[in-house]
């Protein structure tokens, strides 16, 4: 039999369990045999793990093909109590599998890269032991990933929710005693789990009620009661909407929790690129595609998200333009395009929302490897000159500080050509992806929400801007540090899965061109709502024109006379407080701090010092538990077991003593004596005997 | 002799009380000895009271081949009990039975 | 009073008079002489109670070889004098009430049930208590008791040597 009539017949279907099951096998296999099959093994089982599940997914492709309505794998029971029935099943329709080819082909192209990034990155900060548990979390973060997208229920999508933000801890505080002060790293990585917990409260609440309202947590239940009833309890939906709503603003980094993402990059780049600009962060975009049932009800929800996408869009976009580190930009970047997504799921536009999160994947993810290659580079550079002393810059020499750069276009050509495809896909210019999925957006909200346009269209400009001001400072013109000027390009296992998303970038946009639909009719199958939007050439006409208005402006700026080694930033005489601004990141993580940190860690403290230990501890366990117990022992052992027992038993013998002493006396000595006691004794027996 | 047989045994009550007697209140060891052996004479004479009693039975002349033995022991008794007194004078230079308390606890 | 009553009461007041100076005599020696002569007495009762053969070895054991050989001790002692007191004097009066006692209790017991052991009227024949018949008896009903009373008095005089033998320094 064929493959495809397999995959008619139903069956490949079956396989779709694999696609969790092969990273958890091969992150165990790591953990058990990691550390001392060396390098080489580590790298290929993480990779082949992944490989093989992106294989599986394409198997569910193309099942899907022959049966896209999709089907349910039932795998095992998990709770079950009275009205409560949640299974560990895999939901496997077109969405799903959008999400899980994405995912698994963009992971194992991140996996073949970090072997070659982690290879040199743990010489450079001089600990090669970390290298079996860099990718134990990689597989360990796709086995999650995998684990939300297929769930079937709201319950199980949480697991991998909570797996993902797991992972993310665990990789952005990767090096966990490096950062500021030392403990930097690790206080990302905490910044971000504490946000994602405030979402992730958001999606409980959500959760709690879905099930007080329906009695079920899975999809197909939920989505049936909200075709039927959901008009009729409509406060309920829109509550529950909404609390969803506030789990996506903390997983996909939306105005007001988007907080964590730039700390984040103070992880490995494969893991900035993976984690925080291709997957997890569009977690919360799919949910809410997912849950497209609900938000049709609920409108005002689906308002609010378009809105919050929107202005997260907008805000991220203007602090972009004044970073002047290389990862940050890309940071704010992700945060604005994703602000993109959600207006888009905002506004009922569930197709064009999938198409940007699939093509952003690619150009962002190729973005962030190819910094993560600059960035590299630069380091061979800095260690040329200097020798090889690793671990010592870092204070004086900021490889990832575009300032530091330049001129770099002759010195890394791969980077610089893959980088520049990057940079114009996600600006949105014909015929790269970008374009095609932006603009899909962008034409939905000019019909449905004219500010919601406005706010993202000025968005667009400002991405266009800001990659052009990265390109112009890190690429052209002179190198402004030494380093920069040794820099050299990277081995291939690192530039050639560049190249491969670099070409993704380029033909992703033939997923859905208009007139040929082709991702609207496949998610049609999954997503009762959607429609085909026709090709709007004005809104197109303008988004390119701003694209190439931006770019002209930044070769202004930056282009014409390129910076050197002190020069200022121009913008900063232009715009002047609105660049401090921009620089600062409006200040928002300060705002946080006075708002809410602050008291927060003084009841903290005041709890773990006051509280728990000088009153609990010292206090209470010592003075009076501690107490009790001294004094009572005391007294058992001393006053009790001295003074009655032991008086007892010496009583005993004393008493013993006394009557042998007495009874001793009758032993006279005397026989005439004995001989009276045994007369006495004839007389009354004989008496009694007589008498009686 | 036609005298009833409780007059004798009357007589030999009281022969066996002066025996008692005897044994308390003498200190000297061999004077408490020749009590001893009144007594056992004074159940003699109980013995042979009763045996002629019971006379002609067959059984009546039991009584007096148990005297024969009581005399017997007796004197069994007596060798062996003089002996005694003679070591024990040996060892303490006395027969007086008040000196005679080393066994006082 | 009949004779025999008369009789009877003469040897009892001789056996009661002597038992009582031989318990209150001062001399050990008179004391066994009184002993003596109340054995005598009451082998002269046996006689009277038909108990010949015993009455004959009463004065022969008893009287003859024992009293003989509490004189040898006495004398071999040399201690004639004995007086009365001592320590616990209070056992005295104590030890003449209890006797007095025990005096009483006989009596009590002779006047309830005396009656059935009064008659003593029954006639024997005179073959009853003599040699012969006891003789009999003693070698066919008794004949293990004799025997062993054999074996008690080997026991006795092996028993009497080695009392009295001294220890090896000091020679035999």
């Amino acid at each position: 039999m064929s493959l495809l009539e397999t995959a008619s017949a139903g069956g490949l279907f079956l396989y779709a369990p694999l696609i969790i099951a092969l990273p958890i096998l091969g992150l165990l296999v790591n953990i058990l045999f990691g550390r001392r099959l060396g390098e080489r093994f580590v790298s290929l089982v993480a990779s082949s793990a992944v490989g093989f599940a992106f294989l599986v997914a394409v198997l569910q492709f193309l099942a899907l093909q022959g049966h896209p309505e999709g089907t349910t794998i039932h795998v095992a029971d998990w709770i079950t109590i009275t009205t409560l029935n949640v299974p560990w099943a895999l939901k496997i329709d077109t969405l799903s599998a959008t999400m899980m080819l994405m995912v698994t082909g963009v992971s194992t192209l991140i996996h073949i890269y970090a072997i070659g990034y982690m290879h040199e990155d743990v010489r450079f900060q001089g600990d090669p032991g970390r290298y079996p548990r860099f990718f134990i979390f990689f597989n360990l973060f796709v086995a999650a990933m995998m684990i939300l997208v297929s769930a079937d229920n709201y319950l199980m999508m949480f697991v991998g929710w909570e797996g993902v933000g797991l992972c993310s801890y665990l990789l952005i505080g990767f090096w966990y005693e490096k950062g500021k002060d030392g403990i930097g790293n690790a206080i990302a990585g905490k910044k971000a789990f504490i946000t994602n917990r405030i979402g992730d409260f958001g999606f409980l609440i959500a959760m709690f009620l879905i099930f007080g309202a329906v009695g079920s947590l899975q999809f197909e239940q939920v989505f049936h009661w909200a075709e039927t009833n959901g008009m009729a309890n409509a406060g309920i939906v829109t509550a529950i909407t909404l609390f969803m709503l506030l789990g996506a603003t903390g997983k996909s980094a939306q105005l007001p929790l988007y907080v964590w993402l730039p700390d984040a990059m103070a992880g490995p780049t494969p893991v900035s690129a993976l984690i925080h600009a291709a997957t997890m962060v569009t977690a919360g975009i799919y949910m809410i595609a997912r849950s497209a049932p609900l938000f049709a009800v609920a409108e005002t929800s689906a308002h609010v998200a378009a809105l919050i996408g929107a202005a997260t869009a907008l805000f991220a976009a203007t602090i972009a333009v004044g970073q002047f580190d290389i990862k940050r930009v890309l940071a704010y970047s992700t945060i604005s395009q994703l602000g993109f997504m959600m207006a888009a799921v905002g506004i009922g536009a569930y197709v064009a929302g999938m198409f940007h999160l699939v093509t952003h994947a690619f150009f962002k993810a190729l973005l962030f490897l190819s910094s993560g290659s600059v960035i590299q580079g630069i380091e061979h550079g800095h260690h040329d000159l200097e020798g090889h002393n690793a671990g010592e810059h870092g204070e004086e020499f900021d490889p990832q500080d575009m300032r530091n750069m330049g001129g770099l276009r002759s010195r890394m050509p791969i980077t610089f050509w893959v980088y520049l495809i990057g940079a114009l896909a996600l600006s949105g210019l014909p015929p790269l992806a970008g374009f095609f999925s932006k603009d899909e957006i962008l034409a939905d909200a000019s019909m449905e929400n004219l500010a919601v346009y406005v706010m993202l269209a000025a968005a667009a400009f400002l991405t266009a801007f800001y990659m052009g001001r990265q390109i112009l400072m890190v690429f052209f013109g002179k190198s402004r540090s030494e380093a920069a000027a040794h820099a050299r390009e990277n081995p291939p296992v690192m530039t050639i899965p560049l190249m491969i998303l670099a070409g993704l970038a380029v033909v992703g946009g033939g997923l859905n061109l208009p007139g040929l639909h082709s991702l609207t009719t496949w998610l049609e199958h999954t997503i009762a709502h959607v429609h085909a939007t026709d090709f709007n050439v004005q809104v197109a006409l303008t988004s390119v024109a701003l694209a190439l208005l931006a770019i002209a402006a930044a070769w202004l700026l930056y282009g014409r006379k390129t910076l050197t080694k002190g020069d200022r930033d121009p913008l900063r005489g232009i715009l002047g407080p609105i660049f401090i601004g921009m620089e600062n990141k409006w200040w928002v993580d300060e705002l946080y701090e006075v708002l809410f940190i602050r008291t927060y860690v003084h009841l903290a403290h005041f709890l773990a010092e006051t509280l728990d230990w000088r009153f609990w501890h010292d206090w209470f366990h010592d003075r009076v538990l501690g107490a009790f117990y001294r004094n009572g022992t005391r007294w058992l052992a001393g006053s009790f077991d001295l003074g009655v027992i032991d008086a007892f038993a010496n009583g005993l013998g004393t008493i013993t003593g006394m009557a042998a002493a007495g009874l001793r006396k009758l032993q006279t000595g005397f026989v005439r004596t004995y001989a009276l006691a045994v007369f006495v004794g004839v007389v009354l027996v004989l008496a009694y005997f007589i008498f009686v | 002799m036609n005298v009833p047989t409780s007059y004798i045994i009357a007589l030999s009550g009281v022969l066996f009380s002066l025996g008692i007697l005897g044994v308390l209140i003498r200190r000297n060891t061999i004077v408490i000895f020749m009590s001893i052996e009144l007594m056992l004479n004074s159940a003699n004479l109980a013995f042979i009271a009763f045996a002629r009693m019971m006379a002609p039975a067959a059984e009546a002349l039991r009584g007096q081949v148990i005297v024969f033995f009581i005399i017997a022991v007796a004197a069994a008794e007596v060798a062996v009990g003089l002996a005694l007194i003679v070591a024990i004078f040996r060892n303490k230079e006395t027969v007086n039975i008040d000196e005679v308390n080393s066994l006082q606890g | 009073m009949t004779t025999d009553l008369a009789l009877f009461l003469g040897i009892a007041a001789i056996s009661i008079l002597t038992a009582v100076s031989m318990l209150l005599s001062r001399d050990t020696i008179y004391s066994a002489l009184f002993l003596v002569l109340n054995f005598l007495a009451v082998a002269t009762l046996y006689l009277l109670l038909n108990a010949a053969f015993i009455a004959m070895v009463q004065v022969t054991v008893y009287a003859g070889a024992i009293m003989v050989l509490f004189l040898f001790v006495i004398m071999l002692l040399g201690t004639s004098h004995d007086t009365l007191g001592g320590p616990y004097r209070w056992q005295l009066p104590v030890a003449i009430i209890l006797g007095l006692g025990l005096i009483t209790e006989l009596a009590v017991t002779l006047m309830a049930r005396g009656e059935s052991i009064s008659n003593n009227a029954a006639s024997v024949s005179e073959a009853f208590g003599s040699p012969a018949s006891v003789g009999k008896l003693l070698f066919s009903e008794y004949l293990v008791p004799f025997e062993v009373t054999s074996v008690l008095l080997l026991v006795a005089m092996v028993g009497a040597v080695i009392l009295t033998r001294r220890g090896k320094q000091e020679g035999l």
